[in-house]
């Protein structure tokens, strides 16, 4: 009980004095608004714009539950694949691995001249989410317990139930984990694309918002924009998190409070 | 015995497995299994008896040797248990001793019923619900036993399956695995490391030597009941020691080696 309410106060606390601190010291020095907007300016423009913020963030939200919906089809997927083949994971996999390592940054302009734009922020999301989806559900269908391997061997289970019936379950904690890395990192992908596209004039997401309001001096919405985009991010952790402990509460160690 | 011994149901003859890290786990293993005798595998460890028992329920191949079946029909018949429970986490116990009939293609509603009453059998049936990690070292033992028999196999073959329990739950795992065989009239192969155990449970013993492994003694135990008063009878005490002498003739020749 003690330990609960301190996990929600204490942060709490810290962002009090935060906000505090930040107002007192545009006030203490009169910072101008174009320089340094104060938190309740900050929350007046949220409620002013908001119409056109909310459209934005709409967008910025379809890419990126789009982009993770596909990362976590093509990761899934392609895992599986990988696990099935060998040949498929030698050929595939070092490809799967420099999409990864290359920046997005650096790969999102090219994307926007041969893609259609919502297309090309949708890759964006997708390349960036991808790779933890993958790679921890690789990891998670490698690591099935021998002797359940086994047991289902001696059973004469088909290729097809040892999939569905022992190795995905198998792999879920790890897949979870994967989904739950490449939730925030949709967003941030999607993010990156919208800045990326955003001379070319049609965006219309947060990130794009962002960069027109910054053109613009009207630092205000900036700091607005970035505000929802942080919410964005931490519900769609919190949503990931929650699903994950639904899925695995009754079976995983990770999913269990221990009684000291 | 003065009676003959009942046919083989199982015969490996000059059975030997290399590892490819070239470790020889068998060489030269003549071994009987014969119908409905709860026939124990009694060896130090590494002396190979889970490798004959993985290679009886097909799980490896000899690299020599035969493994000769007397009914071929029988092979497809074989259950199972680890030393570990090895049992799905994310299923429940009644989806764990289900499984074997799902693989085979069983509809569920169709065998519900011959799943509880398996489950019933190894005293579990209010359990059915569960999760695993709810249960107890010695429960997750008995849905691993109830798993292997929901088949309802002629052959039971189980890889230490008690070693890492306590001795209270062994014991009565002990009492109602013979309990079991008796009733069910099937065919056990258990290996051990443990003497008291393996005169405990057995109709026959069969000790093992290490690197490599192959048989180097065997020992009939001719007693009617096994129950608490067996375990403290001098009939007991002498057939432990006599595995015991065994035992320690099997280590004897390469003792400084197995150490």
């Amino acid at each position: 009980m003690n330990e609960r309410v301190l996990r929600i106060a204490a942060p709490a606390v810290v962002l009090a004095l935060g906000v505090l601190v930040w107002d007192l010291i545009v006030r203490i020095n009169g910072v101008p608004p174009y320089i340094l907007p104060g938190p309740g300016l900050v929350l007046t423009t949220l409620v002013s714009d908001w119409s056109i913020l909310w459209s934005s963030l709409l967008a910025t939200l379809e890419t990126t539950v789009e982009g993770l919906l596909l990362a976590v089809v093509g990761g899934v997927g392609l895992a599986i694949l990988f696990n099935q083949s060998r040949l498929i994971e030698h050929s595939l996999y070092p490809y799967a691995v420099i999409l990864q390592v290359t920046p997005v940054v650096a790969i999102a302009p090219l994307l926007l001249i041969y893609l259609p734009q919502q297309a090309a922020v949708l890759a964006c999301a997708w390349i960036v989410a991808f790779f933890p989806v993958l790679a921890n559900t690789t990891l998670g269908l490698n690591s099935v317990d021998h002797n359940l391997a086994d047991l289902f061997r001696m059973y004469g289970a088909s290729r097809r139930q040892v999939l569905l019936e022992l190795k995905l379950p198998a792999a879920l904690p790890q897949m979870l984990a994967g989904i739950k890395i490449a939730g925030g990192l949709s967003l941030i992908g999607a993010v990156v694309a919208e800045i990326a596209a955003g001379s070319a004039g049609a965006g219309s997401g947060l990130a794009f918002r962002i960069a027109e309001s910054g053109y613009r001096l009207n630092i205000p919405r900036m700091f607005a924009a970035l505000l929802l985009l942080s919410i964005t991010g931490i519900a769609i952790f919190a949503l990931l998190s929650a699903l994950t402990h639904l899925a695995l509460r009754r079976w995983h160690e990770s999913a269990i409070t221990r009684e000291a | 015995m003065a009676t003959s011994p009942p046919a083989p149901v199982v015969a490996l003859r000059g059975v030997g497995k290399a590892f490819g890290t070239g470790t020889l786990a068998l060489d030269g293993l003549d071994l009987d299994i014969r119908d409905g005798e709860f026939l124990s595998l009694l060896g130090p460890s590494g002396c190979g008896k889970s490798t004959a028992l993985r290679i009886v329920a097909g799980l490896s191949e000899p690299t020599r040797g035969t493994v000769t079946w007397s009914d071929p029909a029988a092979r497809k018949g074989i259950g199972f248990v680890f030393q570990e429970p090895t049992l799905m986490p994310w299923a429940t116990v009644f989806e764990n001793v289900f499984l074997p009939l799902k693989l085979s293609g069983a509809n569920r509603a169709a065998v519900h019923a011959r799943v509880m009453e398996t489950l019933a059998r190894v005293g579990l049936a209010d359990f059915a619900g569960a999760y695993p990690r709810e249960l107890s070292g010695g429960m997750r033992m008995r849905v691993s036993i109830a798993r292997a028999l929901v088949t309802a196999p002629r052959i039971l073959l189980m890889d230490e399956p008690f070693a890492a329990l306590d001795e209270i739950t062994r014991f009565k795992l002990n009492d109602d695995l013979v309990a079991l065989w008796r009733e069910l009239r099937m065919t056990v192969v258990f290996v051990t490391h443990s003497v008291f155990e393996s005169v405990y449970l057995s109709s026959r013993i069969v000790v093992m030597t290490g690197r490599p492994g192959r048989v180097s003694g065997e020992l009939v135990i001719d007693a009617p009941a096994r129950d608490a008063q067996f375990r403290t009878s001098p009939e007991y005490a002498g057939y432990c020691r006599v595995a015991s002498e065994a035992l320690a003739k099997a280590m004897q020749p390469r003792a400084g080696a197995a150490a």
